[in-house]
């Protein structure tokens, strides 16, 4: 058996490769997005990103129904957008295997809430698996798949940031090599989910939840490591670390699956015992149900809700100790959020809406950090393709001259996910508020993914590249013009006269992010603050540029000085510079 | 060292090539043997923002993450980035530390101040800590961007494994083009911290 390190969503991909799947598709969003990045490189799977989860999960199931296996892998609010099909899916079933990777972020390292995605299995009657290390995320993505077939259900897999960041030893296994060849055959009954077909469909929905809750009393990855036998333990991923860690004695059922719960096996091992602890991140998802059985534990009574669990906050809450630091330094450290990039393409948009006085409604992706001070100019954010709608939502109750102010932000990618169907409802419905399009040629967030508009496919070919302008000009936008952010003064004066226009209007500022994967961007050489000439004005610092440092104690008032390191020479802040003190280069 | 688990930090900032380091060096202890669990965040700490990934080694490990005060080594490629993560060392630990200051945006905007003498107060606090001119070393070795496997070379020395293997390590995982001066890199901060300690 082969050893190797793998990060829990290159172990799905492994697994998803041994399993036999035929079709991968998602829609980038971490902490999942590896998996299909890692799916990719197997041949033998056909993977592609997906305009968003929704679509992704579609695919899948086409290709379920077609009879081979399928993997749809999207960050714990992407199940929220795929949340249509998924439930009727659980209705209809499988022909191939079919599993829904949902990575879940307690914490939000890099979301815009913590939902907790159990609750999805239960409201949509589906299983899930919970993998605790990457060797779990290859066995239970495999495993999900055999299940998926076995019991005629697609099935979840869960995992969370933890487990799709965190590298750990893994064996590898053999390719499956038995699966039947794809092929459709007709059967109305269970693929088309009108209500007298449906009907039928949910009461074995309920049936096959049952029968699963019985069958997983007896297996293997539900299972039962004996302690000194005085404290029992309720837990299942990633929590089941953090308890081995502060409780190495206690007696553990350790969850495979956390739904359906396997009943028997809990109130047998929860008699054992005076005190039974369940140990779990978010919410008391095993918690209620087991208390539902009628048995007393301990859970949020003493773990936190929110934010995820650590072996600090899990020892904390159990045993009122705090971890402690030998040496903690006296004074408040300064943060370091994170930051545009140098040579970003946003910033100068951002700029300009901050000088305009905008009320910006915020999309999600790298510009949303154009919040962020010195920029300053992002008023709003919800969710993937919400600015559009929410723009438009603005100016119908503010006045005339205060709906001026309303302009939408959203990304490229973003845009094609789900802000087109917005922009369809502001023109239809005649709103009057500004739309800007950030396209930077990619989906730069989570990694610089390829989509729709980028004009390559995730396994790197050519592909259409969408038109944007034909596009929003199809979906009826009378005025549509493109700009080339790096150009400050144009970009402000299109973005101000369309501001000023009571009509809906559409703006791309078109620059590719510097750090795109294809046709790379080439850096030019480092500018140079000609020590002379700046007056220590600080009007380049409101670029919020982390190239361009401050010395408080150069000149009488300070001065600029730009990092060569970092600087990418776009060449904004010669731009903004009221004493023409950067314009040189570095040598070499 | 049979059942201990050792705990060691890498941090600095976003885009210094954290994430490279610390997945040769988990390579390297899963090669040597032992059971390793290695954990960072990515997205949104990508873009400069503060970064640590936390690396446990031993016979058996369980959790990824490193509780506050139980680290034995912490490898810094930022001052300022070293002593925030300062708290997660034991009393006595390590720190191996890149002698080099990049300003967050709130401390160029003038609205926090950067903590004088860090140096001196990271060496107070732990006496076994060992500064290196990671870019020095890096531009002697080819590219300023190899700062990263020059660090790493430097605290390998705190570390139970042989030299060779790091080197294997680094052939495999290091893009041909850019290998013969990761492997100089690597040299020169080994030589640096040997000649130091």
């Amino acid at each position: 058996m082969k050893r190797t390190m793998l990060s829990g969503n290159e172990a799905i991909a492994r697994g998803a490769f041994e399993a036999g799947v035929k079709v991968a598709s998602a829609y980038p969003g971490t902490p999942s997005t590896e998996i299909l990045e890692n799916t990719t490189q197997y041949p033998t799977i056909d993977s592609s990103w997906a305009p968003n989860e929704k679509v992704a999960l579609e695919v899948g199931i086409g290709a379920s129904f077609g009879g081979g296996r399928a993997l749809v892998a999207m960050k714990h609010v992407g199940v929220n957008v795929a949340a249509d099909p998924l439930f009727t899916l659980s209705y209809t079933g499988v022909k191939g295997g079919l599993v829904l990777v949902t990575a879940d972020d307690p914490e939000l390292h890099s979301s815009q809430n913590e939902q907790d995605n159990r609750n999805y299995a239960k409201f949509a009657k589906i299983p899930m698996f919970e993998p605790a290390d990457s060797q779990e995320a290859l066995d239970f993505t495999r495993l999900a798949l055999d299940v998926s077939e076995q019991f005629d259900t697609p099935v979840f897999l869960r995992t969370t940031t933890r487990i799709s960041h965190s590298k750990s030893v893994v064996e590898l296994g053999d390719p499956v090599t038995d699966l039947p060849v794809p092929s459709v055959e007709k059967n109305p009954a269970k693929f088309v989910m009108l209500p007298g077909n449906a009907r039928k469909r949910h009461v074995l929905v309920e049936d096959r939840l049952q029968r699963m809750e019985v069958w997983a009393c007896q297996q293997p990855f539900n299972r039962i490591e004996a302690g000194e036998g005085k404290v029992g333990v309720i837990t299942s991923g990633v929590s089941y670390l953090y308890a081995k860690e502060i409780l190495p004695h206690a007696d553990i059922l350790k969850l495979g699956m956390v739904y359906p719960l396997p009943k028997q096996l809990i109130r047998d091992f929860a008699n054992r015992y005076d005190t039974v602890y369940v140990i779990e991140e978010l919410d008391p998802f095993i918690e209620e149900q087991v208390r539902a059985m009628g048995i007393a534990v301990h859970g949020k009574d003493m773990l936190p809700i929110c934010g995820e669990l650590t072996p600090g906050r899990l020892k904390k809450a159990l045993t009122g100790e705090e971890s402690k630091a030998f040496f903690t330094p006296k004074e408040p450290l300064p943060n370091r959020p994170p930051n545009m990039c140098p040579g970003c393409p946003h910033r100068s948009v951002f700029l300009t809406l901050n000088r305009l006085k905008a009320f910006v409604t915020g999309d999600i992706g790298c510009y949303t950090l154009g919040f962020m001070e010195p920029l300053s100019a992002m008023d709003t954010c919800i969710c993937m393709g919400a600015s559009i709608g929410n723009a438009t939502g603005m100016s119908k109750v503010l006045d005339a001259q205060e709906a001026q102010r309303i302009v939408a932000v959203i990304g490229d990618s973003t845009f094609l996910h789900t802000g087109i169907n917005g922009l369809m409802d502001m023109v239809y419905n005649k709103s009057a508020a500004t739309v800007l399009i950030l396209d930077n040629r990619t989906t730069a967030m989570t990694g610089r993914q390829e989509n729709p508009g980028s004009g390559y496919t995730l396994a790197g070919e050519e592909s259409y590249q969408i038109d944007l302008e034909a596009l929003c000009r199809s979906v009826g936008v009378k005025h549509l013009t493109v700009v080339d952010p790096y150009d400050i003064a144009h970009t402000r004066k299109v973005i101000k006269t369309e501001m000023e226009r009571p009509e809906v209007s559409v703006v791309i500022a078109r620059r590719a992010c510097m750090l795109v994967k294809r046709d790379p961007v080439k850096r030019l050489a480092a500018l140079v603050v000609d020590a002379e000439k700046c007056t220590g004005c600080k009007a380049c610092l409101a670029l919020g540029c982390p190239a361009i440092e401050w010395q408080p104690d150069a000149g009488d008032k300070g001065k600029a000085v730009i990092n060569p390191l970092l600087c990418c020479g776009c060449g904004l802040c010669p731009q903004v510079c009221h004493f023409d003190a950067i314009g040189g280069r570095h040598e070499g | 060292m049979k059942d201990k688990v050792t705990n060691i930090l890498i941090s600095g900032v976003g885009g210094q090539g954290i994430l490279l380091a610390s997945e040769v060096l988990s390579e390297v202890l899963m090669l040597a043997g032992y059971d390793v669990k290695k954990n960072e965040i990515h997205g949104m700490a990508q873009r400069g923002g503060s970064v640590v990934s936390h690396i446990r080694f031993g016979t058996k490990v369980y959790s990824s993450i490193i509780p506050e005060g139980e680290g034995d080594l912490l490898l810094g490629f930022e001052l300022l980035e070293t002593y925030r993560y300062l708290p997660l060392l034991r009393q006595g630990a390590k720190v191996v530390a890149n002698d080099l200051k990049i300003l967050p945006p709130p401390v160029t905007l003038g609205k926090e101040k950067y903590p004088e003498n860090i140096q001196e107060k990271i060496k107070k606090a732990f006496p076994d800590t060992l500064l290196v001119n990671g870019i020095e070393l890096a531009t002697r070795a080819g590219n300023p961007r190899t700062v990263n496997v020059a660090l790493l070379g430097s605290m390998v020395g705190a570390l139970p494994i042989e030299a060779e293997l790091w080197r294997e390590t680094l052939r495999r995982m290091v893009p041909e083009r850019f290998l013969d001066m990761n492997l100089m890199a690597f040299d020169l901060g080994r030589q640096a911290a040997s000649a130091q300690s």
